[in-house]
């Protein structure tokens, strides 16, 4: 087997006295969809934000593509190949649909400040790229008809999809997805679940999931991660994790078992 | 396609300064004082509304900025001698006088553009005084009585010449791959890390910019004044160009123009009541937040705000 | 070192006003999260409404008594304060929601309103006037050193203000309401806690302190005028960050701290040129290396 896409180890956050999350030791190989739930306040957010360089583990370490990310700025792992969505819907607020898209594809555009202002061909051919690239992105996701219009104008499941769109015109080769389902109705929760392995599929992505809805993470995922406290207190698969007595304590408390 | 013919405008606007300036022995000198005047607010209003406007980064310092290019072209000027004549010198003096602005912008900005919100103001307001005191207190530039009989090198032609290229280059940064980058600061730091954007080196850059056009616009006033004191580049300066970038509506490059001409325009249209002018001005900035905090001109919100 | 302790003992007397006006800003910002800019117009204000009623005190109670004094403290703190709540109830109020930027541009739009109303000549005028003295004025002499009695009444006012002020906070229901509201507004409403009220007793507090700190900066300055309020605000408004905006005893110590370094500053000569500077240059250094100011708490952005 490769070495791992994405790994964690031992990474722990600490803000003031409270422990986030501790020793986490985990990892996501190419092209896998991995889940990682648990209640409320249990770290997954936390755990995303430590992956995406927004917050920096205390201690432990996190390798992306086998690097060391540690103090390695957001931007940065992007550009490595790390998008991410937002729990709550973190979409550009004046821009266009297509807009949010060219931002994100700035990556590739390759055009800098000065010839931004020269406007000469390179960067006319560069435009009319990142913008058909950005359209053809739009097109696949059946959004390209409100390329123009504001991108929070939007209906809340198309934000949430748009989002998505967003983090696949970075070209990330790890999509980190938080909370994607939250909001949603059942059949826009099956939308969704087919929308993630069609994006996991076309574009040869892996995909980390949090998500609290267990119809989609037990839909989807190959592999889950339980999180209770800031512990990982299980992995395996979707069968296993469905039987495994510390999970069904933490959701259900322990009269249960 | 989503790219209109920029350069075009820029030639348009250039063209009309030149021949503006064939025309301007026309013209009342009083008038044509305060169309110069119109010329310099639009450039210090566009350049401050890419730091302010489109960026979101709020700065207070601006006529800092301003005083470094206006300063340093003036003391090159009362240097330079017989120079002064040649039709080259002026624009160089006056990108020169950008340049060191922009300098200065930079060592601002890469400290404080780490701040947000009103520390950020307040910090760049600071700043903006630091520069005031430092000419205050430099004999070269005539310390606290400034510089007198400045060469009269700025007319119609520089100064809307300048006008048009801050403009453009201004709506044609913003309205490319590369420019997008900086409202997508504006609207989420976090959103705009997470997918590629360096924001730090965004927010130096837009301020940087805005810096170099205040340094020129500052080059144009000390020649078309004539004289330079530091006292005229204190905050209440500062506070001039905000209001303007906040009356056209952050971010809307036409809207602010029209502030800037508006509000150059206005103490003249209010000469019989120059007492009470400041305190009509004041009144303005208040009503203004309170009942139209998106700008006087902000009629359609929901469609395209920044082009 | 007489020279060291002359310094000492001046920069304390120009520390407690700074102390004094920085509570004011640190109230506010507490309650409302923004810097309230025509903080530094109430002081003059004070100092004016002083300036108008003294005469008339003194006819009623004699000249530079000590009863008359307390009338013009208290009588400038009830008009301040007064005037601070119709700022805030009628500039403020309407933006609660609004963008900070917003409310931080009407707030200088008030203090320039404020400044330019009190300088037309139908108003105050813009010439400076000399300020009544209120008491007599003695030097006490303490070997080589001197202290006027004047840095005596400010330092004693400012301590009685300071324990006051940290009773009204700390063990009073209105103060402990305060308290809420600062520390999360919307919850402190679904208490019940009158969220509106209690925004208004702060600025009146405020005002009130500014107003007192204004009298006394007047009577220490040669004259009144209506940009006198700008540079001390300014330095208070240094010190409330310096301590830790928000954060009481911070606004005190960085008051303090603030009248120190500039009495020593300004008694080192070429330096002296550059006491506005200087302020802003500890301003943006802390704001810089801990933005959280001496005694303020940092936080982290949640994602």
């Amino acid at each position: 087997m490769n070495a791992p896409l994405l790994e964690l180890e031992k990474a722990t956050i600490q803000f003031g006295g409270l422990t986030a999350v501790s020793g986490l030791s985990f990892s996501i190989g190419e092209g896998e969809l991995v889940g990682i739930i648990g209640p409320n306040g249990a770290g997954k957010t936390t755990a995303f934000n430590m992956i995406t360089g927004v917050y920096q583990p205390t201690s432990g370490t996190i390798r992306f593509l086998g690097k060391n990310t540690l103090g390695v700025r957001p931007n940065r792992l992007a550009g490595a190949g790390i998008a991410r969505t937002f729990q709550n819907i973190r979409l550009f607020r004046s821009l266009s649909v297509l807009d949010n898209i060219r931002v994100a594809a700035r990556l590739h555009n390759g055009e800098g400040y000065f010839s931004a202002l020269w406007r000469g061909k390179g960067w006319l051919k560069a435009e009319v790229e990142t913008e058909k690239n950005a359209l053809e992105l739009l097109e696949i996701f059946n959004l390209a008809d409100q390329r123009d219009e504001l991108a929070i104008s939007l209906p809340y499941g198309d934000q949430r999809r748009l989002e998505i769109v967003r983090a696949l015109a970075t070209r990330p080769r790890l999509l980190l997805l938080d909370e994607p389902a939250a909001g949603m109705n059942p059949a826009e929760k099956d939308d969704l679940m087919r929308l993630i392995r069609f994006v996991k599929d076309r574009y040869h992505l892996a995909v980390l999931l949090v998500e609290h809805d267990m119809k989609v993470v037990m839909g989807i995922c190959q592999r889950i991660a339980v999180l209770e406290y800031g512990i990982k207190i299980a992995e395996g698969s979707p069968k296993e994790i469905q039987v495994h007595p510390k999970v069904i304590e933490a959701y259900l408390g322990a009269a249960a078992v | 396609m989503a790219f209109p013919g920029a350069k075009r405008w820029l030639l348009l606007g250039i063209a009309l300064a030149i021949l503006a300036s064939y025309l301007s022995p026309q013209f009342n000198r009083y008038y044509l004082g305060v169309i110069i005047d119109v010329g310099i607010a639009i450039i210090l209003a566009t350049s401050l509304n890419l730091i302010n406007g489109h960026t979101g980064q709020f700065s207070l310092g601006h006529a800092g900025f301003m005083a470094v290019g206006g300063f340093f072209s003036a003391w090159v000027s009362l240097h330079a001698g017989a120079s002064v004549d040649a039709v080259w010198y002026f624009p160089l003096v006056l990108i020169a006088g950008g340049l060191l602005a922009a300098a200065v912008g930079l060592l601002v900005g890469v400290p404080s553009l780490r701040l947000r919100g009103d520390y950020l103001a307040i910090v760049t307001l600071g700043f903006g005084e630091i520069i005031r005191v430092v000419a205050q207190n430099t004999e070269a530039i005539g310390a606290a009585s400034g510089l007198k009989g400045i060469p009269k090198l700025t007319n119609l032609g520089w100064t809307f010449g300048f006008a048009a290229i801050s403009v453009y280059a201004i709506s044609a940064l913003v309205n490319s791959t590369y420019g997008r980058a900086f409202i997508a600061v504006h609207d989420d730091e976090i959103a705009a890390e997470s997918n590629g954007i360096d924001t730090t080196r965004t927010k130096v850059i837009a301020f940087v910019t805005g810096a170099f056009f205040a340094g020129i616009a500052g080059g144009l006033y000390a020649h078309h004044k004539q004289f330079l004191s530091p006292t005229g580049f204190d905050w209440l300066k500062s506070i001039d160009i905000v209001v303007m970038v906040i009356l056209g509506g952050m971010g809307r490059t036409a809207g602010v123009i029209a502030a800037a001409i508006l509000l150059t325009l206005m103490p003249e249209f209010l000469r019989e009541f120059s007492e009470y002018r400041m305190i009509i001005y004041a009144l303005l900035i208040i009503l203004l937040m309170l009942l139209r905090p998106a700008g006087l001109f902000a009629i359609n919100l929901k469609r395209r705000r920044h082009s | 070192m007489d020279w060291f302790f002359q310094q000492l003992i001046n920069g304390l007397g120009l520390g407690a006003i700074y102390a004094l006006i920085a509570l004011g800003y640190t109230m506010v910002y507490g309650v409302l999260r923004f810097i309230n800019f025509a903080h530094s117009d109430v002081l003059m204000l004070g100092a004016f409404t002083a300036f108008y009623i003294a005469p008339k005190i003194e006819k009623l109670s004699g000249s530079q008594s000590a009863l008359g004094c307390i009338m013009v403290f208290i009588l400038a703190a009830a008009v301040c304060a007064i005037i601070g709540m119709l700022i805030e109830r009628l500039a403020y109020r309407p933006l609660r929601n609004r963008p900070k930027l917003t409310v931080l541009i009407t707030a200088i739009g008030v203090s320039l309103l404020i400044e330019f109303t009190a300088q037309n000549e139908k108003v105050f005028g813009a010439a400076p006037q000399p300020f009544p003295q209120l008491l007599p004025e003695h030097a006490l002499h303490w070997g080589a050193l001197v202290v006027s009695s004047n840095d005596v009444l400010t330092v004693s006012v400012t301590t009685v203000l300071l324990v006051a002020m940290w009773w009204i906070v700390q063990k009073t229901r209105i103060g402990t309401a305060m308290r809420a509201v600062s520390y999360n507004q919307q919850a402190a409403y679904l208490m019940g806690v009158p969220v509106d009220r209690i925004i208004s007793f702060t600025f009146g507090l405020g005002s009130a302190l500014a107003a007192i700190a204004g009298v006394l900066y007047a009577i220490k300055a040669p004259g009144i005028e209506p940009l006198m309020g700008v540079q001390p605000g300014l330095r208070a408004f240094v010190a409330a960050v310096l301590g830790g905006i928000g954060n009481l005893p911070g606004a005190v110590l960085g008051g303090v701290l603030l009248g120190l370094l500039e009495t020593f500053a300004g008694g080192i000569s070429g330096l002296s040129n550059y006491r506005d500077a200087i302020a802003f240059g500890i301003l943006i250094l802390i704001l810089l290396l801990k933005p959280a100011g001496l005694l303020g708490r940092s936080s982290v952005e949640k994602v």
